[in-house]
């Protein structure tokens, strides 16, 4: 199953080449993305998800080390946006200046981001295949007719 | 001709390399000591304040309170201090003999400009398309007026300031050099335009040393052909893409770009230090990149007398640049709107730039030959080698991050050999 995933840094992050290699990664893998590149204001990105344009996932990705503000921020203000509410939203990267701290994780987690791949914490390269398993779980997600409704008639 | 450019043609005469960190500190005391520090250590250097990044993005109330509340900044917050407090550092510190260049990044400096010519600043550097298409959201065309009106300032000045263009340094990595020779030469053009009388025209080290050669060849053709009667020079970056992790690593390739300074005869060099990769260099790990710089230059230089230098590749690297160039200056009556419509029609492009004034539709690679080459040329006058081509349909995430690490395998050798070579690493 394909899904239609919007791609972003956020709002202090002028990191490029991150943002390339995602995009690359994920139509290798048969999505469809949308690049919003470097320094989006929150607006931006919110407005990048609604209606129409609205996808099946919201990737953000930050290397400079701000990620822990930046993203706590943006996902507070998509959750209080009832459009916005439910939509999967995940954050990767480097997200704190100190590296490896877990708490940090949470607290994106606790504030509403569906899940957090901080490379600060374990090696990128698991921190990608968490990534891929988390994809995969969404695109069966997707692909999942409507539960029937219990009682209906067969 | 000011004294920035003085300094520097002074030592070009007397054979020495002129070598400049990347150095900016929160605090007035510490961007006092670490300017001292460059100016007293055993090289030919000229200063650097780089500023911070919330004044590069003219977010002067946050530079404001991390000044007061004594927070961690990432560099020096110009307009938190004002221009009186930069006059008076720059009074202390610089001289005839140690021209001070300011660092900034900004898509839209004019603010900083302000406070850069009230403050009798040296020199500064950037341009419309540099500080723009990389680092941010701001429109072309914007960034561009705003950078007309800050060269006339600086041209106005009392003094009038030295500008060098950043041009020769887009994306840090994967640009081929032709596109970056002309974006330098047409910067500086722009720079002219609006009234500049002394420039230098930026080109970092990118693959391969050859190529380079040939590169640094061409922007000197280029820059005498279209300059002339003004002052100029040329000034080379150490690699900026992603660095060696290891210390011996990132040495070598320091050094490399020290010996391609000297053999194409450029007159200054911006040094990368060692820790730059992990975090921002202490002052003397600074002083130490440099006084490394000036040994390795001396010795290149002396090893020239004797020796054959290492030859330039011929790749038609010139013509190719001259066709950019020409191509874009046939789109506008002025250099600033040829810039801005060649961008929007894609006669320019920078390979996987996302600026949305970008066309993003060109593509490049580094070659079996291990030099940069076109995969897709988008609407650029530039040559794609049917070898390059077939490289675009297998451009995945993971070629790019092997070209993206390319040079970082090339320096750090001593991975291979693990414990083999304790304190390697």
């Amino acid at each position: 199953m394909s899904l239609r995933i919007v791609v972003s840094s956020v709002s202090s992050d002028a990191h490029m080449w991150n943002l390339v290699y995602l995009q690359l990664l994920l139509e290798e893998g048969g999505h469809e993305v949308t690049n919003l590149g470097v320094c989006p204001p929150d607006t931006t990105v919110m407005d990048a998800c609604r209606g129409a344009d609205r996808p099946d996932l919201l990737v953000l990705s930050t290397v400079n080390g701000h990620g822990h503000l930046d993203g706590l921020r943006l996902i507070r203000a998509l959750r209080a946006d009832p459009e916005l509410a439910a939509l999967p939203v995940v954050i990767g990267g480097k997200l704190g200046v100190r590296g490896g701290d877990a708490e940090e994780g949470r607290r994106l987690v606790d504030a509403g981001f569906d899940a957090v791949f901080n490379e600060s914490e374990q090696p990128a390269g698991r921190t990608l295949a968490a990534f891929g398993d988390f994809l995969a779980r969404l695109a069966e997600e997707v692909a999942a007719p409507e539960p029937l409704v219990t009682g209906a008639p067969h | 001709m000011g004294r920035f450019a003085e300094f520097v043609r002074t030592a070009t005469t007397a054979g020495r390399l002129v070598v400049q960190p990347r150095m900016g500190f929160g605090e007035l005391a510490r961007m006092r000591a670490g300017l001292t520090a460059v100016r007293d250590c055993r090289a030919t250097t000229v200063g650097t304040i780089t500023l911070d990044s919330y004044t590069r993005v003219g977010d002067y109330a946050s530079a404001r309170r991390a000044l007061r509340e004594g927070a961690d900044l990432n560099g020096f917050p110009l307009l938190a201090h004002g221009a009186g407090t930069v006059r008076d550092l720059l009074r202390e510190v610089s001289s005839d003999g140690f021209p001070v260049q300011v660092r900034h990044g900004s898509p839209l400096p004019l603010d900083l400009f302000r406070v850069m010519v009230a403050a009798g600043v040296d020199a500064t550097e950037g341009g419309p398309v540099s500080y723009c298409l990389p680092y941010g959201r701001v429109p072309l065309p914007e960034a561009a007026d705003n950078w007309a009106r800050c060269c006339e300032l600086a041209a106005g000045a009392r003094e009038p300031m030295h500008l060098e263009t950043f041009g020769g340094c887009m994306l840090g990595q994967l640009c081929p050099p032709s596109l970056l020779v002309a974006l330098s030469v047409l910067e500086a053009l722009f720079f002219h335009e609006h009234g500049l009388r002394s420039i230098s025209l930026s080109y970092a080290q990118q693959v391969h040393l050859g190529q380079d050669l040939e590169a640094l060849a061409a922007l000197r053709r280029l820059a005498s052909a279209h300059l002339p009667g003004i002052d100029w020079h040329i000034t080379l970056y150490t690699y900026m893409g992603v660095f060696p992790r290891t210390p011996i690593g990132s040495y070598r390739l320091v050094e490399d770009s020290v010996r391609l300074a000297v053999h194409s005869r450029t007159e200054r060099l911006i040094v990368k230090t060692p820790a730059e990769a992990r975090r921002i260099p202490a002052i003397e790990e600074n002083a130490e990149a440099l006084e490394f710089a000036d040994a390795v230059a001396r010795k290149a230089a002396a090893d020239c007398a004797v020796t054959n230098c290492p030859p330039p590749t011929d790749t038609g690297l010139l013509a190719e640049a001259r066709a950019l160039i020409e191509a874009t200056l046939e789109l506008g009556r002025t250099v600033g709107s040829a810039l801005v419509a060649a961008f929007a029609r894609g006669v320019l492009d920078v390979p996987y730039c996302l600026h949305r004034d970008n066309a993003n539709a060109a593509r490049a690679v580094i070659d079996e030959r291990g030099m940069l080459s076109w995969a897709r040329a988008g609407g650029m006058p530039v040559k794609v080698r049917e070898r390059d081509a077939e490289c675009t349909s297998g451009l995945t995430a993971a070629r790019l991050t092997t070209m993206l690490t390319h040079n970082e395998r090339r320096y750090d050798r001593e991975d291979l050999v693990g414990s083999l070579l304790r304190g390697a690493t």
